[in-house]
């Protein structure tokens, strides 16, 4: 057997793997953003002493955890027409299904991220006469937000790998835009590996740069 | 909205059902094929976690070997490219590379299932998470230990076998219950090469008889019962290897 890469072509890359890359992209921004507004919401609900916010909040982020994401995204293409009253294509099911599901992800990081501030910071807050979002909005979010980058980042390099899951759906993503041309070429083993490298330099250099941020953004107390 | 449970009683030939919801003479019902995929989905669980730990333990120990000479520092090295190649492709991606690309490289693959190969897959890519956590596992062990075991004249090796490792293996058991229950999740990816599992039986089942919200619950409730039950055996096992007295924090993370 004999790996040739005579094939590839700007030509090639743009018409096949330029969109998916693209799709791909937008999916990983749109979850982190969306996920990390709903995470903090729903982490705020389990946090908040009610048991009427917190046992939804909590079943809510178990469900997901304990669910296989391909699992989750069939679900979601299901339901969603249904919920909707219309039918929706794979891409924005699959953007919908990744906020509602990285979300309970990112709702446990930014918990322990609440968590790990210290009470004096809350009570101090407190007692400037803060009401309860003052509080949060200007001390202790702003906080443990700033601790959390490091884990927030890394979960985002987890969310961009499992992007590929789309697939499931057959959504265009990055993954999909190589298969198809190694299929069309009748090269899909230079494909495949193309496409890993691609995953893995991608990867590998945000987690280099999340190991580097790591030791800028920590407080020192 | 109305349910139909019927529909796991259903038989996959043909448009009747029978009374027992189990097949009879060859036929099969909608409920044999969840159990049967339902099976598939622990055995390709299984021997991945089976691969995992003895590569990951391995990994993860070699990278916290000492830079005594040039042979630890290569080992460790070793370790350090294994865990970064298999964390940074996406499990997707190896499965494809397991089963398109690699059986090309090595033709003796050739003839090998395809749940060998997804497998092997899963394998390969948890054993660079839980090389990881017996990395932090061995790091959390005071550095004292390590002293006295060359102290009293072990070698490397012993002290790893007898000191190191003994102790490390236990802490590491709830991060590695994590990732017991973490590769169930993700052998739901053996679908994209066909192995007759779980998630392939919620697609393929739901084309078929459209009573998706049926089959998928059906799915995802073997799915959690499969991983409370990985739970449970692994609390067994950790309660039962204990070490009185002696408590250390381990983190874990990701899907």
């Amino acid at each position: 057997m004999n790996i040739d890469l005579s094939f590839y072509s700007w030509e090639l890359i743009r018409s096949y793997v330029l969109s998916g890359f693209i799709f791909s992209i937008q999916l990983t921004v749109i979850a982190t953003v969306g996920g990390i507004f709903f995470g903090t919401l729903l982490a705020l609900m389990r946090l908040s002493g009610n048991k009427w916010l917190e046992i939804p909040a909590a079943t809510y982020v178990n469900t997901m955890r304990s669910i296989p994401l391909v699992m989750v995204i069939l679900w979601f293409f299901l339901l969603m027409p249904a919920i909707l009253g219309k039918p929706i294509g794979a891409e924005l099911s699959a953007i919908i299904t990744f906020v509602a599901f990285e979300a309970a992800f990112f709702c446990e990081i930014m918990r322990s991220g609440i968590q790990s501030i210290p009470r004096g910071q809350i009570h101090a807050g407190q007692a400037m006469g803060m009401t309860y979002s003052q509080n949060m909005r200007l001390i202790i979010l702003p906080q443990a937000f700033r601790n959390m980058i490091p884990v927030l980042l890394t979960q985002t390099i987890i969310l961009f790998q499992d992007t590929s899951l789309v697939y499931a759906i057959g959504a265009y993503d990055m993954l999909k835009g190589f298969e198809v041309a190694g299929k069309n070429f009748g090269r899909p083993i230079e494909t495949y590996l193309a496409a890993a490298v691609i995953y893995f330099l991608i990867c590998f250099s945000l987690s280099r740069l999340v190991r580097v941020l790591q030791q800028r953004v920590a407080i020192i107390r | 909205m109305s349910w139909n449970w019927e529909v796991f009683c259903k038989s996959t030939l043909e448009e009747d059902f029978s009374p027992v919801c189990f097949g009879t003479g060859g036929e099969i019902t909608y409920l044999d094929w969840m159990l049967s995929a339902w099976g598939w989905t622990l055995s390709v669980s299984a021997l991945g976690l089976f691969v995992a730990m003895i590569l990951g333990v391995l990994m993860g120990t070699l990278r916290t070997l000492p830079p005594d000479n040039l042979l630890t520092r290569g080992l460790a090295l070793l370790g350090t490219v294994w865990v970064e190649l298999f964390r940074n492709i996406p499990v997707l991606v190896q499965i494809f590379l397991w089963y398109h690309v690699i059986p090309a490289l090595f033709p003796v693959m050739k003839g090998f299932p395809s749940f060998v190969l997804v497998s092997l897959a899963l394998g390969f890519f948890t054993s660079a998470r839980i090389a990881e956590q017996v990395r932090a596992g061995i790091g959390s062990l005071p550095r004292g230990q390590r002293y006295a075991a060359l102290a009293v004249g072990l070698t490397t090796t012993q002290s790893y076998r007898y000191v190191i490792l003994p102790m490390a293996l236990r802490i590491v058991i709830p991060p590695l219950t994590s990732e017991s229950m973490n590769i169930i999740k993700n052998s739901s990816v053996a679908f994209a090469v066909s192995v007759a599992e779980l998630t392939l039986f919620a697609m393929q089942a739901q084309e078929e008889t459209s009573k998706g919200i049926e089959i998928y619950l059906g799915v995802t409730a073997l799915y959690v019962v499969s991983a409370l039950s990985v739970n449970r055996v692994m609390a067994f096992i950790e309660s039962r290897t204990r070490v009185p007295g002696f408590i250390a924090a381990a983190s874990s993370g990701g899907h």
